[in-house]
């Protein structure tokens, strides 16, 4: 384990505030220790994308069965925590609905534990969550989940690190650029600001985009709370097409 | 305009939500024209990457951007295009596909590839080039504008029923990893 403290790692943070930083994380942050060994140290090397970089992969109906979106309804019994629907819609940097399109999540459980054999913290197991879901968007971009909230959890980043609650999404586009795998955060988190992986987002207004809202109109009574988050992907490099305009 | 928000880590459990059956099998391995396209994913000290996700889109054998769905779940005929594989614990990957064909006249073939990991804040992405065709690979924008050394870390070698590409994210022999114009922002 690093023994780093967190203030060591707060200290790291404000340090790295004060540099220039765009919308994306930067690859290079020392406070996400992971990250040394492991961003490149060349500059990305700027290329015009080609066809098949112009175009993306394909889902439909045959991929994706509609009850994958209810993380809820794995197992025979009920998971344990605080129901919640997380929806919103996936657009495009021109503003433009991403439709069809495969939405894939996975996140801890309401203990903060992940069904996985190498997750060793010594939070309790749900036997009824599995933690991950699939969806495809609507014809308005729209993705709709039902699952529980997860919980913060401890990591090894630095002594006594958490992480935030969070889900992590997978998303693709209509080009192979617009590729993007991230995480939606909980409003309100007292542990966003100790998270060097949230942190490493240094422009706060960007930082703010992986943050849902609290929708009250998502609500079911005696059932669900709710949280909307819009993901924007880049701009598509298309040109789009007049067809796809009408049948959007 | 809108601000695209910002990537985040796959994170070391993403086989909760990412792995499917034979994700790494765009063509049966069994196939007559099957090719294994692997190699390893390793680290700046050299050492593996044993939590990475590497996934591939790509051109059939005659250069066409196949449009079907189905890649989740694959029906074991149709050529969907699109892979992903985890690195084991050594850093290896593997797909079993069909070489590319150019989808451009002149151009070489090469297999889009997008790299995630813990630890990798963004996805990266790159190209692994089919090594044949000397005059399209000369001719290559992208690749005639790097130098000879880097240039070499795009390019597959060619084994036995297979394309060895290796993927160095740091290091003296760094992988050339690629942004796109409406990406450049992106990069701090």
């Amino acid at each position: 384990m690093n023994q780093s403290s967190q203030a060591d790692i707060d200290g790291e943070i404000a340090a790295a505030a004060g540099q220039p930083g765009g919308p994306q994380p930067r690859i290079d942050y020392p406070p996400y220790r992971s990250s040394g060994l492991r961003h490149p140290e060349q500059p990305a090397h700027l290329v015009d994308p080609e066809s098949v970089e112009l175009s993306a992969p394909c889902f439909g109906h045959r991929d994706v069965a509609v009850d994958e979106a209810d993380l809820t309804i794995q197992h025979a019994g009920t998971p344990l925590g605080e129901r919640i629907v997380v929806t919103g819609r996936v657009l495009d940097g021109d503003g433009r609905p991403v439709a069809n399109q495969l939405v894939e999540v996975w996140q801890a459980n309401a203990a903060g534990r992940y069904r996985h054999q190498r997750d060793q913290h010594p939070a309790p197991h749900d036997p009824n969550f599995t933690g991950a879901g699939r969806c495809l968007t609507a014809p308005d971009g729209t993705y709709r989940f039902q699952t529980i909230k997860p919980g913060p959890y401890p990591w090894r980043n630095h002594l006594n690190a958490w992480r935030p609650a969070h889900i992590h999404f997978s998303l693709f586009g209509t080009d192979f650029t617009q590729r993007l795998v991230t995480q939606m955060y909980f409003p309100g988190d007292p542990l966003l600001r100790y998270d060097p992986i949230h942190q490493s987002i240094t422009d706060p207004k960007s930082r703010e985009l992986l943050i849902a809202r609290y929708d009250h109109d998502l609500t079911t009574p005696e059932w669900n709370t709710g949280y909307r988050w819009d993901i924007v992907l880049t701009g598509s490099h298309r040109t789009p097409l007049d067809t796809e305009e009408e049948h959007a | 305009m809108s601000a695209a928000v910002p990537g985040q880590t796959v994170g070391p459990f993403f086989h909760l939500g990412l792995q499917y059956p034979a994700m790494n099998e765009l063509v049966p391995p069994a196939h007559p024209r099957a090719v294994r396209l692997h190699g390893r994913v390793t680290d700046g000290s050299g050492g593996p990457v044993p939590d990475a996700v590497i996934e591939i889109w790509q051109a059939d054998g005659q250069g066409h951007i196949v449009r079907q769905p189905g890649s989740l779940r694959r029906d074991g005929w149709t050529f969907t295009g699109w892979g992903r594989a985890a690195t084991d614990p050594d850093g290896h990957y593997q797909f079993a596909t069909l070489e590319p064909g150019p989808t451009q006249p002149g151009r070489p073939a090469f297999f889009a590839v997008t790299v995630f990991a813990r630890g990798l804040l963004d996805r990266l992405f790159t190209r692994a080039y089919l090594p044949d065709d000397a005059d399209a690979l000369a001719a290559d924008p992208l690749l005639s504008a790097l130098d000879p050394a880097r240039r070499a870390t795009l390019i597959t070698e060619r084994v036995d029923r297979g394309l060895v590409f290796d993927i160095h994210l740091q290091g003296a022999a760094e992988t050339v990893f690629l942004t796109y114009p409406r990406l450049r922002d992106s990069w701090a």
